[in-house]
């Protein structure tokens, strides 16, 4: 899942800063708020890093437009440590394309000239994927069977799992599919032939 | 006069002496008890690196085989600390390489560690053992392989959280074949695949191997290849637990753990996916400690794992635990003495698990030895605080996070003075506190009167004047470590509490209102106190002198100033006048 990086460093901080006081207090006219101010535009290395990959997080959620907006961050806080901040991402990243706002995989079928992608979140089994793709990409695909896979289709829908190996889309159970594939690849019947009979 | 036994007797007794306030006590006898104490001295701890030289240390103490050193303060751990501060180690390892060439063991915690340094220390110290850098920087891969080709004796390697420039996997190659002696091997926070098979070598040569904690690059298929090379391990720490779930993967796993008899800590189990966590059933019951804090397991199979876990005693988790989670922990685990449960999406807006206060009150109630609690949660009540208080009167330490700053209790709206009081009233014995939420003046004043063992305590976002930081300086007797963040407090509770601070450990301000001018006066008026002003603003000389300092590191030294601070801090004293001129 490519994302951009966006820096906000002019984020809503106004509404999001931190004052120093209870909620609701007004301390415009009082001692400068360099301090707080600074203390969420910080710019030492770790900190752009860090708010670097938790922005990556906000424009990701953004960009699916079904998580609420995440919060302008203050340096520091909640405290948790850069280690587990980068273990978190890494897991956020992977649940999102799991679990989370959509499960966007590329498609790509031969002798189309550019990519599609899709949510697999979208789909519940098999049947309804396979409509799906039929109808985005104006192809015929046949009928899955164990035995013969798709034999005889004039497309065959095969995928890339997390190992990087090249599989039929229909050998495992829905879940297990979902999780492990990586992009989708809708090849010519002809190229398929090798798959279908194992 | 009644002379006191020759001094090898009187050594023999002190050796038994193991705590470093015990020798200090001892030290302080007469001179010569000073002198034999000081010749037999083996180990030392440094809270604070900056507090004295190694040239004084030495001086003192001429035969030291283990050292223990703290570099950076606590909140370096949340980027507060900027990058190039300090806490360089090498001029420790440098003047120990010469004067202490028998030293065995090194630990260190939030310092700077180069490769320089690491080869330093390989190449030192003939009887090097343990070497521990916990949550260090500074080094590479190829400071490790150092350390691996060439201490010959080397018995733990503990890397704890360091970020370690990860240059390859090959290090771990450069343990000669005659390395046998390993008891311990924590390489957790690295990123890059080692060699499989000279890892499973290493493990099945070192017959005293106890603790093992690889990296998530470890496949799980793999592990159980290291578990039947090493069934004595005490503590292991899995690669990835995850995997396309197959059979024979499964049932090779299930049957390695199950000759771990001797196993009772675990942790890794990095993307663990519930179809794998069975296979590990038959450890469970021995199990006291259990990391989870990588596993994004969800709360029905972390429930049933903790659930097979009866004599659990430390759980570190993330909130996909939630309260039925808990809830599931407090009837199964009576032992718990230890909870820290972390937050999954710590910057997300809106909560994305049912976790609240309440799984923390049910834990406190179905466990009476809960004493050590760390909770991220997104709402607290009074009520609950109030409750739990009552519960566990044993707690030591009590950090808890409410990740929304200023949050207050989510029933009355009222702020958390209440529910933190009742928790110092009835906590006697709590060394330890961290604040959050919507927190007043008063907290402070119930604080400062009833937390008399409080050591260390953490403030954000809290308070409304001077009067909180001076409740805290002036009535916590204990006290040794206090760091704020973005709170009220000036100078005027800094300054009439000047004396204290000589007490303490060390004391850290950031984003709070204490001027500038106050620094300056502060550090002339007291000489055994390193009183520094960190600020990237540039010179606060270039500032009037009521402006508030970004940030303020305060410790008692017998160093005298540092000498080796970057250009952003200022120590504050008499000749600071002179200097920036």
């Amino acid at each position: 899942l490519e994302m951009e990086t966006i820096y906000v460093n002019d984020l809503n901080m106004k509404a999001t800063e931190l004052r120093l006081g209870l909620p609701g207090t007004d301390n415009e006219s009082d001692a400068p708020q360099s301090s707080s101010s600074s203390s969420c535009v910080k710019n030492n290395k770790r900190s752009s890093s860090e708010m670097n990959a938790s922005f990556q997080n906000i424009v990701s959620e953004q960009l699916q437009s079904h998580a609420p907006a995440q919060k302008a961050q203050v340096v520091g806080w909640p405290p948790v440590r850069s280690y587990r901040k980068n273990v978190i991402n890494d897991q956020q990243k992977k649940s999102s394309e799991s679990d989370g706002c959509g499960m966007f995989v590329k498609v790509s079928m031969d002798g189309a000239p550019f990519l599609r992608k899709i949510d697999l979140k979208f789909y519940n089994n098999y049947f309804d994927l396979l409509r799906g793709l039929k109808d985005m990409l104006k192809c015929k695909i046949g009928v899955y069977s164990e035995r013969e896979g798709y034999n005889g289709s004039e497309f065959v829908p095969t995928y890339e799992d997390k190992d990087g190996d090249w599989m039929l889309v229909g050998d495992v159970p829905w879940d297990m599919f979902i999780n492990s594939c990586k992009r989708l690849r809708i090849m010519k019947g002809s190229e398929a032939k090798g798959l279908g009979c194992l | 006069m009644a002379y006191s036994f020759p001094e090898e007797v009187l050594e023999h007794v002190f050796s038994f002496l193991c705590s470093d306030k015990d020798r200090n006590a001892v030290s302080l006898v007469c001179k010569s008890w000073y002198e034999i104490e000081r010749w037999c001295r083996r180990r030392i701890f440094i809270g604070n690196c900056y507090s004295v030289t190694p040239d004084i240390v030495i001086r003192r103490f001429p035969k030291v085989r283990a050292m223990e050193m703290k570099g950076k303060p606590h909140f370096a751990d949340f980027n507060l600390v900027p990058e190039g501060w300090g806490a360089y180690v090498y001029p420790w390892i440098s003047a120990m390489s010469v004067a202490y060439p028998w030293l065995e063991e090194i630990k260190l915690k939030r310092m700077v560690v180069t490769d320089e340094c690491l080869e330093l220390i390989s190449k030192s110290f003939k009887s090097f053992k343990v070497l521990v850098l916990s949550s260090c920087e500074g080094f590479t891969t190829d400071g490790l392989a150092s350390i691996a080709a060439n201490c010959r004796n080397l018995r733990e390697l503990d890397l704890k959280e360091s970020e370690v420039e990860d240059l390859s996997g090959h290090w771990l190659s450069h343990f000669p074949d005659h390395c046998t002696s390993l008891v311990s091997l924590n390489m957790s926070c690295l990123g890059s695949e080692v060699s499989f098979s000279a890892l499973e070598r290493l493990v099945g040569r070192c017959p005293n191997l106890k603790t093992l904690r690889l990296n998530r690059a470890v496949p799980l298929e793999k592990l159980p290849n290291l578990l039947s090379r090493a069934p004595q391990l005490v503590e292991l720490g899995t690669g990835t637990y995850s995997s396309e779930f197959r059979v024979d993967i499964f049932s090779n796993l299930s049957e390695a753990f199950s000759v771990c008899k001797q196993l009772k800590g675990l942790s890794g189990l990095w993307d663990a996916i519930p179809a794998y966590l069975p296979a590990m059933y038959s450890v469970c019951p021995g199990l006291t400690s259990l990391n989870l804090s990588y596993a994004t397991i969800q709360s029905p199979d972390l429930s049933k794992l903790v659930s097979q876990c009866p004599n659990l005693q430390r759980l570190w988790v993330l909130d996909y635990i939630e309260d039925s989670g808990l809830e599931a922990l407090a009837t199964s685990c009576k032992d718990l003495q230890e909870l820290r449960v972390f937050p999954s999406d710590p910057f997300g807006a809106e909560p994305n698990v049912s976790l609240t206060e309440q799984g923390l009150v049910t834990v406190s109630e179905g466990c009476p030895k809960l004493q050590s609690v760390l909770y991220f949660c997104r709402q607290m009540s009074n009520a609950a605080l109030v409750t739990i208080a009552k519960n566990r009167p044993n707690m030591i330490r009590f950090r808890l996070c409410i990740i929304e700053p200023q949050a207050p209790d989510y029933v009355t709206l009222e702020p958390l003075d209440t529910g933190f009081g009742a928790i110092v009233k009835s906590c006697k014995e709590l060394r330890r506190l961290s604040l959050s939420g919507l927190l007043t003046d008063q907290v402070f004043e119930y604080i400062g009167t009833h937390a008399k063992k409080l050591e260390m305590l953490s403030i954000a976002f809290a308070g409304d004047s001077d009067l909180g930081l001076h409740h805290v300086l002036s009535g916590c007797e204990s006290l040794r470590k206090l760091e704020i963040r973005d709170c009220p407090f000036g100078d005027k509770a800094l300054l009439a509490n000047a004396a204290k601070l000589e007490t303490m450990r060390s004391l850290w301000m950031s984003s709070c209102s204490v001027s500038y001018g106050a620094c300056k006066l502060l550090g002339q008026k007291m000489p055994r106190l390193n009183v520094e002003v960190i600020d990237e603003r540039g010179p606060p000389e270039s500032r009037p002198e009521s402006c508030p300092v970004e940030k303020l590191y305060i410790y008692r030294t017998v160093a005298g100033r540092r000498i080796d601070m970057p250009d952003f801090i200022w120590t504050m004293d008499e000749d600071s006048a002179l200097q920036h001129s």
